[in-house]
């Protein structure tokens, strides 16, 4: 059994691995909100959470490393919940999320690292609903997406919604979501359903919001939701009404700021305690016209003129 | 001299409990770890989860608002039939290809083959998981007119592909272990060459082949990335192989990074492995109680 010893080895060596990651993890919990220091004496701004961000301050960052050569913005994703997570661990500067934080994981923060997270609106999206390109659906209203997607709603079909969708083989809906460590998940369900009530079990809950757009691409059956950066060529957008009989809109610049598009939602940022040095300037130079010009770059919704100063709104 | 012996007679014993140790370690480490994901969870297990609940409802709503249920059925209907399904592909292949490997192979074309599937092995699971969402995403779609192809069929034959090389290596070590002077007598007796191995060489490595097949096994309940990316993610108890589903582990990997710690859902979560470690050890006890037994005969 030479191979079998192999595993058991290959185990035990993965086993030590953790061990010992876990225990250097272990070792640099705290931080603060001041940016700490890489070796190479760059200041280091750790930023984390939205995937529906990600793009988005991805691309902040790069712009920022251009004009500000002395700082480096590290950013991953992992979704809101992760960010938020992170935050109240005290291990990242600033934490992106496409829903408000809510008061328990406030008080979470505050206590384990006595400081009181503050928000920052950055910037607006309206979350596009998704269909497949041969789907004739063009409209739906608020009314049947909480039918569709909540616990015991009553439409599964297509045809229940008076279409032919000839591209989608038994006429099931399929729906696609996210997993529940993402914001907009979080925003949707709210959005839709009210506080009370939980989505229907059996939806296709996906990773990233790329990757929603990309299954409703090669899924004729399929219906999903993300991030209107997010949208591509090949897939559909659906016009969205609050409540049938009412007028449609689609998910735009102009209709997630006026208002019209009823499921539009700031996006925000949160620092632990009053930001200050690096991390203050970096949000000072989001809140600046440069920095909302790569948001509307990234296909979101930049702040209009007279909200593009720094002021935590709560 | 005398210092030398002095010397060699000290560092023996200091060597042999260095030794010792390292064996020990190992064992420190497997308890040590049932011991903290245990203690993680025992906290909710002892005061609030209806273990009815968790293991007969369907229900898992980890996050809800209103209505907290943590209920694991459909999760471990949905590890238990992409697990089944997977051993129905990958036993007869394994078992056959070792065969085949161990008994039909010229030595040159053995490395090749050995080489070969060694590299299946090493492919990460990621990788599988991304081959699951596009490539056979899109055949399940065309192949059965299904409206998803991310089902317990795809997952099942990604998981099959990745314990091929577990159940090749070690069924093909089993067959190497019958002594040469079976096969030899059951040649003089005139047996075909089938007939050598269906009616002595696979009853002589039953034991061998069967730990392969359930080393194979704790590989596909394992397996998190894979079966995250291919299954679709969905929970729901499957009725049929073209149903998404969500597994045990796959549950873990999506929910705890954002499962606030401590919490009752991060405590679930661990529950929950201490579940799926229950289940591997279980499945990894058989198969060297089975080894065991060869080593008697």
């Amino acid at each position: 059994m030479s191979s079998k010893s192999h595993f058991k080895s290959k185990t035990f060596l993965v086993i030590c691995l953790t061990l010992a990651f876990s225990i250097l993890q272990t070792g640099c919990g705290q931080k603060t909100e001041e940016a700490t220091t890489s070796p190479s004496g760059k200041a280091v701004i750790q930023n984390m959470g939205s995937d529906t961000m990600v793009n988005l301050a991805q691309a902040w960052a790069e712009e920022y490393a251009k004009i500000n050569s002395l700082v480096s913005v590290e950013v991953s994703g992992g979704g809101s919940g992760t960010g938020i997570a992170a935050l109240i661990n005290g291990t990242v500067d600033i934490a992106n999320c496409s829903r408000q934080m809510k008061a328990e994981e406030i008080a979470r923060a505050k206590k384990n690292t006595g400081q009181e997270p503050q928000q920052f609106v950055v910037g607006y999206d309206a979350l596009a609903v998704y269909i497949h390109k041969d789907n004739p659906l063009d409209q739906i209203t608020v009314e049947q997406l909480a039918d569709i997607y909540g616990e015991g709603g009553k439409l599964t079909r297509w045809s229940q919604l008076g279409i032919n969708n000839a591209a989608c083989v038994n006429d099931e809906i399929i729906r696609v979501s996210r997993q529940s460590n993402s914001g907009t998940y979080h925003y949707f369900r709210e959005a839709l359903l009210g506080k009370q009530r939980d989505f229907k079990l059996g939806s296709r809950d996906l990773h990233g919001s790329k990757d929603v757009v990309e299954l409703v691409e090669r899924t004729p059956c399929a219906i999903g939701y993300s991030g209107m950066g997010y949208a591509t060529e090949r897939v559909k957008k659906l016009k969205v009404a609050k409540k049938s009989g009412d007028p449609v809109y689609g998910p735009s610049v102009e209709t997630a700021l006026n208002g019209t598009y009823p499921i539009a939602r700031p996006l925000y940022m949160y620092s632990l305690g009053e930001p200050a040095g690096e991390v203050n300037k970096y949000l000072e130079w989001i809140y600046s016209d440069v920095g909302q010009g790569i948001v509307q770059q990234s296909g979101y919704v930049p702040l209009p003129k007279q909200e593009r100063v720094m002021a935590k709104k709560q | 001299m005398i210092n030398r012996h002095r010397l060699e007679t000290l560092s023996e014993p200091v060597l042999e409990w260095v030794i010792r140790l390292c064996g020990i370690s190992a064992i420190i480490f497997v308890f040590g770890i049932f011991f903290f994901v245990f203690r993680e969870g025992a906290d909710f297990l002892f005061r609030g989860l209806d273990l009815v609940e968790f293991f007969t409802s369907p229900e898992w709503y980890p996050t809800s608002v209103s209505h907290k249920r943590y209920g694991v059925l459909a999760l471990i209907a949905g590890t238990a039939s992409v697990t089944v399904l997977a051993m129905v592909i990958a036993v007869p292949f394994g078992l056959g290809a070792a065969i085949f490997v161990s008994e039909f192979c010229g030595p040159k074309l053995k490395e090749t083959f050995k080489i070969i599937i060694e590299l299946l092995a090493a492919i990460p699971s990621v990788v599988w998981g991304f081959i699951g969402l596009t490539i056979m995403n899109e055949m399940i779609i065309d192949l059965f007119n299904a409206p998803i192809g991310l089902t317990v069929l795809n997952g099942g034959i990604i998981l099959a592909l990745m314990s091929v090389p577990i159940i090749v290596s070690i069924g093909e070590d089993a067959l190497k272990a019958v002594p040469d002077s079976y096969r030899e007598a059951a040649e003089a007796l005139g047996a075909s060459r089938w007939q050598v191995i269906y009616r002595v060489l696979l009853p002589a490595a039953k034991n061998g082949l069967l730990a392969a097949v359930l080393l194979g096994v704790a590989r596909a309940i394992g397996e998190t990335m894979a079966v995250l990316m291919a299954t679709g993610h969905a929970v729901k108890i499957p009725h049929s192989l073209l149903d998404s589903v969500r597994t045990l582990t796959a549950t873990i990997a999506a929910e705890l990074g954002e499962a606030p710690v401590h919490s009752d859902h991060y405590q679930v979560l661990f529950i929950i492995g201490v579940l799926l470690f229950s289940i591997t050890f279980a499945v990894n006890l058989t198969a060297d109680l089975v080894v065991k037994g060869i080593r008697q005969k």
